[in-house]
């Protein structure tokens, strides 16, 4: 398993299909819809207003990238995860996997896919089978999709533990001999055992301790480069995000509110939200963090049951607040912000958008040269093998 | 001032001024929990003074005695088998000999505390506005009209629209971030002049934690309170504290102002604390540098310097595998660490700050 011959082989998939190159698109998310239905109480209930968790969202994501999707808690940014990954029934839109729609897929046809998108859970507590070892666990998938690997389920399921930096001889313990952290690698080595192509991370690093974050986010990055992965990583965290992620998806009360490379995104940031949300993270530096100037936002989420008209941000936005003209203001009331693109790459949700204040910016360096958007993972191959080659102190082989 | 030259050596730094007499100080607490496994040495040996109107952060991360240590100044672990020693003064009152009805009367009054999670903290069985009169009227001999008023323009001030109508909702009925207003509100509303914050955002979003940290600051500068803030975040304490406590295996390792603490670090695990997390406001590194391993056991403690196991730099010949390191006295601020003075200046200097 190395990472040198992605390029040589012409990957296909379960289903056969050819694998696109790295950089080009592998799914397509067009207008996707989750509404959850209520209804009235009362003796007699009848449907009411559904909530709109997910209301409409667009996105692509390319073979070998990380996408990270941010928000606030309640923007819809899990139930997106779970959708995409039909968990959830989306209520509309479509799913394109590979060119294909695979929206209303079912039986199966969407069993042999979900060996190629898995996910990765955001509570590793909830996650996994207290009544299950960690063979059981690690070795479910094989067994449900009747995958029979040459060495043995055992065999394998050892390996995966190992590359995991857990020991392979804590097969037969159960979840909860195991800390927060070594319980997220086990979540891991499942999500990885079928060599999916794609994996869904809710929140993977949000229930751990800051050092053990950092493993486990150094873990997620190097099977990224060994298995050829691409990631979907849903966290609220937006440091975590700018150093996992290539591009940036801000959601806010369902729907996208900015997509960017993630230098543009977090250098450049075009909607008022974003921008706000940029300013609100605490900053771990005593001097930078008295000078920089915060927007704050006032009020609460809104309720996705009946969310404001129009640009679904405007009640909380402060530029709509403090800039615009009443003409400028009915615009924002009345008609919803389609997705547009702004600059190559870069799209914005907002009739508005505008480059942000001086004061909110965090980053004195030029943060030019870090990241070049023409070239993907699959480009950088030579320095991937090294960094698999682990200076990470939580690597078994280290010691 | 000292009873000993350890506890002198251990009173500077925290305090931030030295003619200001301490509000509270905390001197070699311990707080040992009993069970069926052995002992948990939850906090052990912990000193730090707090001037009034200063702002104290505490970090580290879970396990490492920080609740404990808020909990025992609240002196929430009377009643238990929780074995408490050391000294908690308030004013130079001995909240640890005090009896249950003194301290019932300072509790609200004098020491009030902001929990983490405003749903469990706050009873789902009565309404907000309740739960905050009964809470005033503990301490102040008021009818119940003028409780009322008190509690609506508290809540008024802690940014609660509409306080009148919101005074009698439940606690569910509120948003997380509205709770934990609520919460503020109900520490503050006996104007106490120590408030701690266990956690107090970390529920919370970033834009609501924002107003939250934002609110916290400017009730302070108000009321002159003095806050005790604990947090895993050193995002939030780099905002909020004037000086930082960071707590290990149930000991302060290091102590200082947060200046030092960010900028000239000494101990390995708060380096390995500040280069363990992303960080938005410098370039991008190509990979985080983890610290190994895992937080210790509070039962089986690692000898000598607890953290040992996890410490890149720990040798035999210093002594790190057995002996637990004592302050050094050559810092200018409180270290438990045997590597020597120079030595770790050195090791900061040129191998940590740049990868920082």
């Amino acid at each position: 398993m190395s990472a040198t011959d992605q390029t040589a082989t012409p990957a296909t998939t379960a289903t056969g299909a050819e694998l696109p190159k790295f950089g080009e698109t592998i799914l397509k998310v067009t207008d996707l819809q989750k509404h959850f239905p209520r209804r009235t109480k009362g003796i007699i209930p009848r449907p009411d207003a559904p909530v709109k968790a997910v209301d409409g969202i667009t996105f692509e994501l390319r073979r070998g990238e990380t996408l990270g999707i941010v928000g606030e808690s309640g923007c819809g940014k899990s139930t997106a995860g779970r959708t995409v990954l039909q968990l959830l029934k989306p209520t509309g839109g479509t799913i394109e996997y590979l060119g294909e729609d695979i929206t209303g897929v079912t039986g199966g046809d969407w069993r042999r896919l979900r060996t190629e998108m898995q996910m990765v859970f955001q509570d590793p507590y909830g996650s996994l089978n207290p009544r299950q070892t960690v063979g059981a666990i690690v070795g479910a998938p094989f067994v449900i999709q009747g995958i029979k690997p040459k060495r043995g389920v055992k065999a394998e399921v050892q390996d995966l533990l190992a590359r995991v930096g857990l020991n392979p001889e804590h097969y037969n313990r159960y979840p909860h001999e195991f800390s927060g952290g070594q319980r997220q690698r086990i979540g891991i080595a499942r999500a990885i055992a079928l060599r999916p192509n794609l994996i869904v991370a809710d929140e993977p690093v949000s229930a751990l301790d800051v050092s053990i974050q950092a493993q486990v986010v150094n873990l997620l990055e190097d099977i990224q480069n060994e298995f050829n992965l691409t990631y979907v990583f849903i966290a609220h965290d937006l440091s975590v995000v700018r150093h996992i992620s290539d591009r940036v998806a801000v959601m806010y009360l369902g729907k996208v509110m900015e997509v960017a490379d993630r230098d543009e995104l977090y250098a450049n940031p075009q909607h008022p939200y974003t921008q706000a949300l940029l300013s609100a993270v605490p900053l771990p530096d005593p001097r930078k963090a008295n000078k920089r100037e915060r927007i704050l936002l006032t009020g609460d989420l809104p309720s996705p049951i009946n969310p404001p008209s129009g640009c679904v941000f405007h009640t909380r936005c402060p530029k709509f607040r403090t800039e615009l003209s009443d003409s400028d203001k009915a615009r924002c009331t009345g008609e919803v912000p389609q997705q547009r693109e702004i600059a190559p790459n870069h799209t914005v949700s907002c009739h508005y958008p505008g480059p942000p204040p001086a004061e909110i910016l965090v980053l004195e360096d030029d943060p030019e040269a870090a990241y070049d958007p023409t070239a993907l993972r699959g480009a950088g191959d030579e320095e991937v093998v090294t960094a698999t080659g682990s200076d990470d102190p939580a690597d078994p082989t280290r010691a | 001032m000292s009873t000993s030259a350890t506890t002198d050596h251990a009173a500077r730094g925290a305090s931030g001024s030295g003619d200001v007499p301490a509000l509270l100080s905390v001197r070699e607490l311990r707080v040992h929990f009993p069970t069926e496994d052995g002992v948990v040495k939850a906090v052990d040996d912990l000193s730090f003074d707090l001037a009034p109107g200063a702002t104290l952060g505490i970090v580290g991360e879970s396990g490492s005695g920080k609740s404990v240590t808020s909990q025992a100044i609240m002196g929430l672990h009377r009643g238990t088998r929780a074995k408490v020693g050391g000294q908690i003064l308030f004013d130079g009152v001995d909240l640890l000999t005090i009896s249950d009805e003194e301290l019932r009367r300072r509790r609200g009054q004098d020491v009030a505390m902001v929990f983490q999670d405003p749903l469990s903290a706050l009873h789902p069985y009565y309404t907000v506005g309740n739960q905050l009169v009964e809470a005033y009227r503990v301490h102040h001999d008021v009818s119940k009209q003028a409780a009322r008023a008190r509690v609506i323009e508290m809540l008024d001030r802690v940014g609660i629209p509409s306080p009148q109508a919101r005074f009698g909702n439940y606690p569910h009925e509120f948003s997380g971030g509205m709770r934990q207003r609520a919460m503020i509100a109900m520490a503050l509303i006996n104007d106490p002049r120590l408030i701690i914050a266990d956690e107090p955002t970390t529920a919370l979003d970033v834009t609501v934690q924002a107003q939250i940290l934002d609110l916290l600051v400017g009730l302070q500068k108000e009321f002159g309170s003095s806050i005790i803030i604990i947090t895993h975040d050193l995002g939030v304490v780099a905002e909020m504290a004037d000086d930082i406590l960071v707590m290990y295996g149930g000991k302060a390792v290091e102590r200082g102002d947060a200046d030092t603490i960010f900028y000239s670090p000494e101990h390995p695990y708060a380096w390995g604390l500040l280069r363990s997390m992303p960080r938005m406001d410098r370039l991008r590194t190509e990979r985080l540098v983890p610290i190994a391993g895992n937080p210790p056991s509070l039962i089986n403690l690692p000898t000598g310097c607890s953290f040992h196991p996890r410490c890149e730099y720990a040798t035999a010949e210093l002594g790190c595998f057995t002996t637990a390191p004592p302050f050094d006295a050559e810092s200018d601020h409180p270290v438990r660490c045997l590597i020597p003075h120079t030595e770790r200046l050195d090791i900061f200097e040129n191998s940590v700050r740049p990868s920082l």
